[in-house]
């Protein structure tokens, strides 16, 4: 897996997720997806499946345990991805 | 933020949506007259919430049945059946279970809600796969997570969408385990059973049916799905509920799997709680010999569904796609669902009151459950009920 490809699952999260929130934030790598996005569980779920889609990968959701930042979902995904391929 | 104040803020999330005074959540019924007649507050409402498919939550022979296990065996069996052993009433309903669907094996569990936790987290563990449909019951879920296996979801009923899942998963499928429900209970859709099954011949896995929405309720003998499509030799294990169309407290799990034995030595959920009391086995058993004999009961509640669906319909309200016993109006917001709920009770109707994260995609309801023993007279009331509140409800929010 190369940078470019983290840079990838980067952008393309933090599309879906202002486009999920439609919050008025700066969405960064550190920004909490519950407390500053109120991404509730059921969008979150929703916003996995669409990036196992867009990945051709499966996420099991109880690997979101421990997940609350944009940069610790986008590390989730870059590892499955790098493990699957 | 502590422990207590993260309650407290899940509280003031709750209030925001309900008032204070609003008691839509475990509202009090103060007596039960009957199947479906009962008194909350001063009103004396008409049940249209309980899951009550067959109506036999006051049926003599089980009634009866309940009243001689007490006096025989006493009002409980005071401990799980693994220390204080099985009674013989839990070992015969198992048997009948087993009788019922034509399988080897089966085991009764305390609860519904713990027939799913104790068989799923005694059949995949850790490194296995669960594949579940999005808008599975919280049991299934809880029992995914307690299993400690990996869940992946495909969209409700998406049939394509849980192929393309299921071809990602490569060799782990051998490990993996398929759940879909019967009937879903939130819109009271079918699974695509005959779909699912052949996706899992052509893939592999291993599938589990949960009944328990559709117990007495498909199928000539009211087995569930299985018997209405004809694919009971197709799925692996059917667990179900006696708190639905049996009218009591407990789940059960049937299999041809030799192995479902073994769950009775390695699933917390069965080994460690308190085995059903004498009473609940004995109604249940009771229960479920009408059941099997009930197909004038299944006729006359099918009747009831395509009368209730077709009046909601008519009066414009969404609904779930198919007429079935459960049958909910789908509204936009919670307040929108609120108004009609309260409307609705005002009319000295109950239904129950479905908000998000518990209705799929974020959506609001009012779920009606439909009974075989509900008149068609008490059935085209709610309906008219129904008709007469949309465009309050369209209006007002």
């Amino acid at each position: 897996m190369t940078e470019s490809n983290y840079d990838e699952i980067m952008k393309l999260l933090c599309d879906r997720l202002s486009d999920l929130t439609n919050a008025d934030i700066l969405i960064t790598p550190e920004t909490n997806l519950i407390s500053q996005l109120s991404i509730d569980s059921i969008k979150l779920l929703n916003l996995i499946m669409e990036i196992e889609d867009a990945f051709d990968i499966s996420i099991p959701i109880n690997a979101l345990t421990d997940v609350q930042t944009v940069r610790e979902l986008v590390d989730l995904v870059h590892k499955i991805k790098t493990t699957s391929s | 933020m502590n422990l207590l104040e993260k309650l407290d803020a899940a509280a003031a999330a709750r209030k925001a949506l309900l008032p204070d005074g609003v008691g839509a959540f475990g509202i009090p019924i103060e007596e039960v007259f009957s199947a479906t007649e009962a008194r909350i507050g001063d009103r004396r409402v008409l049940l249209m919430g309980t899951n009550n498919y067959l109506g036999l939550t006051f049926a003599p022979e089980c009634i009866r049945a309940a009243h001689d296990a007490i006096d025989k065996e006493g009002t409980g069996t005071t401990g799980s059946r693994m220390a204080n052993g099985s009674y013989f009433g839990h070992r015969a309903l198992e048997r009948e279970f087993a009788d019922f669907y034509q399988c080897s094996s089966g085991i009764i569990f305390t609860t519904g809600y713990q027939a799913n936790l104790g068989v799923i987290s005694g059949l995949v563990g850790s490194g296995d796969t669960v594949l579940i449909d999005g808008d599975s019951h919280a049991s299934i879920y809880d029992g995914c997570i307690l299993s400690g296996a990996n869940i992946i979801r495909f969209k409700h009923n998406d049939m394509a969408d849980m192929e393309k899942r299921l071809r990602r998963l490569g060799d782990n499928v051998e490990t993996t385990l398929i759940i879909a429900e019967g009937i879903y209970s939130m819109l009271g859709d079918q699974a695509p059973l005959a779909d699912i099954v052949q996706l899992k011949n052509k893939y592999g896995g291993i599938l589990l049916l949960d009944e328990a929405h559709s117990l007495g309720v498909l199928g000539k003998t009211g087995q569930g799905l299985v018997e209405e499509t004809g694919l009971l030799n197709e799925v692996d294990f059917i667990t179900g509920t006696f708190s639905k169309s049996l009218c009591s407290i407990g789940g059960f799990c049937v299999s041809n799997h030799p192995q479902l034995e073994q769950l009775r030595y390695v699933s917390h959920p069965y080994i460690f709680t308190a085995s059903p009391s004498p009473a609940t086995i004995a109604s249940t058993r009771a229960a479920l010999e009408l059941l099997r004999k009930g197909s004038h009961l299944r006729d006359k509640l099918w009747s009831n569904c395509q009368q209730l669906y077709s009046q909601l319909k008519e009066a414009g309200y969404k609904l779930g796609p198919d007429p079935g016993p459960v049958i909910a109006a789908i509204v936009e917001t919670p307040q929108q669902a609120l108004l009609l709920w309260q409307q609705l009770l005002e009319h000295n109707i109950y239904v129950n009151l479905i908000l998000p994260p518990a209705a799929p995609e974020g959506k609001s309801l009012v779920r009606c459950s439909v009974n075989a023993v509900h008149t068609m007279e008490q059935i085209k009331y709610v309906g008219d009920t129904f008709a007469k509140l949309y465009n309050l409800i369209n209006v007002q929010t």
